[in-house]
């Protein structure tokens, strides 16, 4: 059937933000579909509250609402714009879930708007866990013993009917949110109670763990002719018992006969069909190793993560035909865009195998538990591309940006066997490396496949590494052995550290020996067909089938997988400098490894490698392609850590220089340099030794803010008020030596000014100035950001602009650069400057209209800003007010500390504009997935050196009728202020204590800013904790708090009469 | 032990030596299935040929007692980019490279399979011949130039004998041009008794078993081969319902007036979309298969075209106009590959009961 005429008008809905468990793959996949949309003629209107989104921009769709996505607000969507369509399985379970409140609200039916693509009531069949086992008993699929339990105690009954262990599933959850395996009654009592509260609908699955089965999923499609597809099947290399999000993953199967794999296609297609499903699909399988037995654990009704890597996986785009399928298409009537030659009615043949890695937010969270379950915890993920097994595995290890170069423990060898014994069978972010290591220790394959039940044909290969390491070592670097090593994906550091040559001695023995790598095409039909697709992997074959045009190019490096400081906002820079080069008449090549991103479409660039971001592999291509140059400024601090070691090998870099870019980072030099152009900068020093740091802070004086050079998003920066806390700060959480400086500066309370430019080294544009609600200390990723400011005096705005200009110009920066100011004491500091894109960018880019990476690339690539229109200085504010508010993955994270400070902890953002501050900020903290309720109460925990601040908002909670709750001492401090308030007591005293009181859901919200610190014992952070696993509002600094009383304020005006709430405002402006 | 692939177009490609240590010639082709290698080493329809798999990880979960297609391989060699060393499956009994040895099946690995396929792509599938590697290059690729494809596949492969599988429903005789048990096993499932003949009995001998129904099957080379088959063939027509797949469906083609032609590379695979043009709907199909019916020399044949292939749109199945008789190009039985088209067997079934009908015959289980 051709394209639906019926319908003109769709309205997409996008995830919103960026958690865990819900990444950048809705930004691919929704963009894809809007693409595809907008191709076909429809009329397409967009929803998503993340503005750091490719989708979100003004081009994707017809019309790009920036939103909240709660059912109020997509309502008010849906009667403005009178859609005819609603496309929601695009958006993650945020879109799903949205879809099917808007329906069962009545709203779509009320205005005429039709659900395309799979319908609300397969989604139901295929999310209820109840429907879905009584379908899967109709279809004579097996799935294994479970029961939908609403208590603990129904929980408990089951238990006593099957046993343990069991695995506990909440409904209608991202990533798998509070569930968990369970061994024990001590653990069922804690995970119970968490998977009920943190399901929507209050419902769980308990179900027979089948840990230790083979996990295999099949990505399929079906479209409006009952006609399906496997896009891609796929084999976790964990077993059974691993979030898959969390797995290791290849694809395609490899351990699986043909037999067992058409076992599984078949139940999958069977499913689908049964389901109805209209779109992409994804059906997760467990299969006993030792029997054909096997169960369908779940399916996803939509596209997902699984479906992102499935498409680059294959190059087969799941979420474009999603979308051309919901607009009526039949899968034979739509081109295959990789091939043009065929049709997207076929299964893609893979001719290399690819390996994915989750990439965990440990790194940022010392005190995580890093055990891995059913719940998810990576915040992203790499792929890697090669012709075997140990090649993808060694290259996805590369890129994981862990500073790992191989399968090795960066703790070194020779671990006790019984830590090992540990590891392997508990299986956290590193089992991996302690398979590699137990080799190492000469534990056997058997006894390793019984610990981790890793299947034999992986810890095989893995034991072929490890042998042939030793290979390597004792013959020296042969010519045979070189080429055995590249072709098993050993990198030239590696095989430097295996044997006694440098690492410049093993490039050139590698270079002798005529050892390079060539790029093979992913071309989905294993080279049956002709295909154009520019999309390529580096390995060590015959036949070079990455050709080189006449045209010159420029090489882009992306930002690798999603982290925690590195977001999808550099993917959003990324695509836009690919879009700037092309149109500034360059070949765009990419390179990068983020499977989820939309910089890795293979629509996007000229060219992609899909490759790992490593010096080597930069190197590898940079030498086939020989592009004019290569820019690093907009792939986040990956890209730009390369820079350095690009220069040294003589690339050109495009953009500010490496010397200046080394000015703004290191901190000696950034001194002298501010000191040139006459800039105020926090006092401050290097230290190179633990006594040197004392000295330089005794000198300078507490509070001092530490830190190591050289990070990203702020990591193991730290507040620290006297010299006992530092000097556990020193042992803890630096190694300092020559080589890893610790920066000390003086902490500056004060508010915090971020300003973005773009400078071509004569004119510098500032699109805007933002503000932080959060103080400074609170890591600007952290903090609300607003636009324009709001409470900056214009002379101290002119200075800010003013010190802009010059710090453009004394670093002599080309492209983009990103500051950080403190205004303390109408005084203003610099406290940092980054020569490179940032993490406001798209958000900037989005609310004043400049495309900022557009405008910086050609600026970097020779036209200059006069040229494009611009003359230095700010541009005008517009009237609107626009916040950016960082969404948290708390929940996901056991056991860590929530409070704000100077290292970054959020996964995402979200935007909020309106005509006031606090109508912005009210969007901005709705769709940060805050509950705002108007009446309640609130609980204050607070550190002694904050009540003096806090009454002013206990005072404004109460007179907006909030009930005050209160520890014994800030109680007391509030009775001063004649404020009725309730006494709670401490934990562990009078029932109910204050973890009672949250449990309860007495406390609407709280304000604890108690002992801060990095002791997870303490009294505040139990209170902390709770708050999240309850899903209760806790702020933990003053200023998001003030910034939430301002929202509130707004409704109760809204409730009083004019006179009365007119005077209030005056009050709270003051 | 280093060993060499040498093709009739001078190129070779070195890699190392896996299974037996003889040198064998055949046509190089190239299969696009990522798993099911057992399956196409057994395959009769390989008769003679070096394949290459483009999966490049071949062997993982070994080889097994169950998914041969038949007892002995006909197949010429093996071309893998890795063969696993260390299969890992609860079924699996060889390796790889062990069963290779025992079949007496030379094979080559880590060589670039990706390379030799486009290639084959590129030029159509060029003979070739795994030699040592103090082979002469030049002498080898003229003799293989010089040396034309095998006509005899068909007896080689074919069953000398008749036998027979006993079933409790109607009688089907399977003419075996090289038949994979596949086949037999789907037709047993339905619970026939399948009389599996040689392919070189004539109408007569076959009718004599008074068939409900007739298979003819898949098999290896050029139908044109086995005139004397396309001949039974005709004077099948008309007398029992007739099920052709791959080969068999040529030899209907060819038997109700239209011509067969070499295809560049042919179809083999796991992953070929096919369309029936009677419902419009598209079934994943496995396919192994060098020639194909000309499209052009259907016009005034009895045939109706049935099926088309969506990529390349070549025909995939066809129907007699006035006789019970179907096939198609693909292999409904998979194995390997997906089993969408399993519904073929039912189709045929519709046949055999209404030939039943109309002849009043009925069978007594």
């Amino acid at each position: 059937m051709p394209k639906r005429t019926d319908i003109q008008k769709i309205l997409v809905i996008g995830s919103g933000p960026i958690v865990i468990g819900q990444a950048a793959e809705f930004d691919y996949a929704g963009t894809q579909a809007c693409q595809a949309l907008k191709e076909e003629g429809y009329e397409v209107i967009l929803i998503n509250s993340n503005p750091a989104t490719i989708m979100t921009d003004e081009t994707t769709a017809d019309r790009v609402y920036i939103e909240p996505l709660t059912k109020d607000f997509v309502s008010r969507i849906i009667r403005q714009e009178r859609p005819d369509g609603l496309l929601a399985t695009l958006g993650g379970q945020t879109g799903l879930n949205l879809a099917v409140e808007l329906a069962e609200d009545g709203i779509l039916d009320e205005y005429g708007v039709q659900v395309l693509g799979t319908s609300l009531k397969a989604i139901r069949e295929a999310e209820d866990r109840e429907e879905f086992r009584a379908l899967m008993n109709r279809l004579n699929e097996p799935v294994p013993e479970s029961d939908i339990i609403h208590s603990l105690e129904e929980a408990e009954a089951f238990v006593e009917r099957i046993g343990y262990p069991v695995i506990v599933r909440p409904a209608y959850t991202l990533g798998g949110t509070g569930g968990g395996l369970v061994y024990n009654e001590k653990d069922l009592r804690e995970i119970v109670p968490n998977g009920l509260s943190a399901s929507p609908v209050h419902q769980c699955l308990i179900e027979k763990s089948i840990a230790g089965f083979k996990e295999v999923e099949y990505e399929v499609m079906r479209d409006g002719n009952d006609q399906a597809i496997v896009v891609c099947n796929m084999e976790n290399v964990d077993p059974v018992g691993i979030h898959t999000g969390d797995s290791i993953v290849v694809a395609p199967s490899q351990t699986l006969s043909d037999r067992e794999y058409q076992l599984l296609r078949n139940s999958s297609l069977k499913i689908i069909r049964a389901l109805g499903i209209e779109g992409g699909c994804n059906v997760q399988c467990a299969l006993d190793p030792y029997s054909e037995d096997y169960y369908i654990i779940e399916v996803n009704p939509r596209v997902s993560r699984s479906s992102a890597l499935a498409s680059k996986a294959t190059g087969y785009p799941i979420a474009k035909l999603s979308a051309k399928i919901a607009a009526g298409y039949h899968l034979d009537e739509c081109i295959n865009p990789i091939t043009k030659t065929t049709y997207a009615s076929f299964e893609p043949a893979l001719d290399y195998i690819v390996t994915k890695i989750p990439r965990w937010p440990f790194d940022k969270f010392d005190s995580a538990n890093r055990t891995l379950g059913t719940q998810m915890k990576a915040t992203g993920e790499v792929m890697a591309v090669g012709r075997t097994f140990p090649e993808s595995l060694l290259k996805a290890v590369r890129s994981t940006e862990t500073d790992l170069t191989h399968l090795q423990h960066p703790k070194g060898n020779g671990f006790p066997k019984e830590e090992l014994e540990v590891r392997l069978q508990k299986a956290d972010d590193e089992r991996i490396l302690y398979v590699s290591e137990a080799f190492r220790d000469g534990f056997t394959l058997e006894e390793i496949h019984q610990l981790t039940q890793i299947d034999r044909y992986f810890l095989y290969h893995i034991e072929k590494i490890i042998n042939f390491e030793k290979e390597i070592s004792q013959s020296g670097l042969t010519e045979e052995l070189a080429y055995k090593a590249k072709r098993s994906g050993f990198s030239n550091e590696t095989l430097a550290g295996l044997t006694s040559l440098s690492l410049k001695e093993t490039e050139e023995r590698l270079h002798t020996y005529g050892i390079k790598p060539v790029y093979k095409m992913v071309d989905t039909c294993a080279a049956e067909f002709a295909s154009e697709t520019p999309y390529y992997y580096g390995t060590f074959e015959q036949e070079q089938e990455s050709l080189i045009t006449s045209k010159p190019s420029i090489l882009v490096l992306g930002s690798g997988p999603i982290r925690i400081g590195q977001g999808i906002e550099f993917d959003y820079a990324t695509v836009h400098t690919v879009k700037a080069i092309q149109e500034a008449g360059y070949e765009a090549i990419i390179i990068n490894n983020n499977p989820e991103t939309v910089s890795t479409d293979f629509e996007i660039s000229d060219k992609l490698y899909f490759e790992p971001l490593t010096i080597e592999d930069v190197m590898n291509v940079i030498e086939h392609e020989k592009p004019i140059g290569v820019i690093v400024q907009f792939g986040g601090q990956t890209a730009l850590n390369l820079a350095e070691d690009l220069a040294e090998r003589g690339v050109n870099l495009l953009g500010t220089s490496l010397e200046n870019m080394d000015a703004a980072e290191d901190r000696d030099k950034f001194e002298q340099k501010l000191m040139e152009l006459d800039i105020p900068q926090p006092l401050g020093k290097t230290a190179t030794s633990v006594d040197e740091a004392v000295n330089i802070a005794l000198n300078i004086g507490f509070p001092v803010l530490v830190r190591p050079s050289y990070v990203l998003g702020g990591r193991a920066m730290e507040i620290v008020y006297n010299e006992s806390d530092l000097l556990r700060y020193m042992a803890r959480a630096v190694k300092v030596n020559e080589k890893h400086p610790v920066l000390i500066d003086r902490y500056l309370t004060g508010k915090e000014i971020e300003v973005d430019a773009i400078s071509d080294g004569e004119t510098v544009v500032i699109p805007g100035i933002m503000e932080h609600i959060e103080r400074a200390g609170v890591h600007s990723g952290d903090s609300i950001a607003v636009y324009p400011t709001q409470n900056v005096e214009a002379d101290l705005k002119e200075r800010i602009i003013d010190y802009t200009i010059r710090l453009a110009k004394g670093f002599n920066i080309k492209g983009l650069m990103n500051i950080q100011f403190v205004i303390h004491n109408s005084e203003v500091y610099v406290l940092e400057v980054n020569p490179r894109s940032s993490r406001t960018v798209p958000f900037l880019s989005k609310i004043t209209e400049v495309n900022m990476a557009n405008l910086a690339t050609k600026a970097i690539i020779g036209k200059s800003l006069k040229e494009q229109g611009f003359t230095t200085g700010c541009l005008p504010e517009p009237e609107l007010v626009s916040v950016k508010v960082p969404v948290f993955s708390f929940a996901k994270l056991r056991s860590v500390d929530i409070t704000l400070g100077p290292e970054m902890k959020s996964t995402g953002e979200v935007m909020g504009r309106d005509i006031t501050l606090e109508k912005a900020l009210y969007k901005g903290l709705v769709a940060s997935g805050m509950k705002i309720p108007t009446h309640g109460s609130v609980l204050f925990t607070l550190a002694d050196k904050d009540k003096e601040e806090a009454m002013e908002l206990a005072r404004r909670f109460h007179r907006i009728g909030f009930h005050l709750l209160a520890t014994e001492g800030t109680a007391a401090r509030i009775r001063e202020e004649n404020i009725p308030v309730t006494v709670i007591s401490k934990i562990g005293g009078d029932s109910p204590d204050m973890l009672d009181v949250i449990k309860q859901g007495k406390a609407q919200f709280i304000v604890n800013t108690l002992t801060k610190g990095k002791q997870p014992a303490r009294d505040g952070f139990r209170i902390r904790r709770e708050a999240v696993e309850h899903g209760t509002v806790c702020l933990t600094s003053m200023d998001t708090a003030e910034a939430l009383v301002k929202v509130l304020e707004l409704f109760t005006f809204s409730a009083e009469a004019m006179g009365q709430s007119g005077k209030r405002v005056k009050e709270v402006l003051v | 032990m280093k060993r060499q692939l040498i093709l009739e177009n001078g190129q070779t490609f070195v890699g190392e030596a896996i299974g037996s240590d003889t040198e064998r010639a055949g046509e190089v082709v190239f299969n696009t299935g990522m798993t099911g290698y057992q399956e196409i080493l057994s395959d009769p329809s390989y008769c003679g040929q070096i394949v290459t798999l483009t999966y490049p990880l071949i062997g993982n979960y070994g080889i097994n007692r169950d998914d041969f297609e038949s007892i002995k391989p006909a197949i010429h060699g093996l071309i893998v980019r890795e063969a696993a060393e260390y299969p890992s499956h609860f079924r699996s009994q060889f390796s790889l490279h062990e069963w290779l040895k025992k079949e007496d099946i030379p094979g080559l690995e880590g060589i670039d399979t990706r390379k030799l396929t486009r290639m084959i792509r590129e030029h159509g599938t060029l003979k070739g011949r795994l030699c040592s590697m103090d082979a002469n290059v030049h002498e080898v690729a003229e003799e293989l130039k010089e040396t034309p494809l095998p006509v005899d596949q068909v007896s080689r492969v074919s069953t000398k004998n008749q036998y027979i599988n006993p079933g409790v429903k109607e009688r089907i005789v399977l003419v075996d041009y090289g038949v994979k048990k596949g086949i037999v096993k789907d037709l047993v499932s339905e619970g026939y008794e399948v009389v599996v003949v040689p392919y070189s009995w004539d109408a007569d001998n076959i009718l004599a078993l008074q068939p409900d129904g007739i298979v003819l099957s898949n098999g290896p080379g050029n139908p044109a081969d086995v005139p004397e088959a396309v001949e039974t063939v005709k004077n099948l027509l008309g007398r029992a319902p007739l099920f052709g797949i791959c080969l068999g469906h040529q030899l209907l083609a060819l038997a109700s007036g239209a011509l067969t032609v070499k295809m560049p590379f042919g179809h083999r695979g796991s992953n070929h979309p096919v369309k029936d043009l009677r419902t419009g709907q598209i079934s994943i199909t496995s396919q192994n298969h060098g020639y194909t019916v000309d499209p052009d020399s259907i016009d005034g044949t009895p045939l109706d075209i049935t099926h088309i292939n969506v990529n390349d749109k070549s025909i995939e199945g066809v129907k007699h106009q006035h006789y019970p008789a179907f096939s198609v190009q693909y292999h409904p039985e998979a194995s390997p590959g997906p089993e969408d088209a399993k519904g073929l067997f039912n189709e045929f079934k519709t046949y055999v009961k209404n030939s039943q009908k109309a002849s009043g015959r009925k069978t007594y289980a």
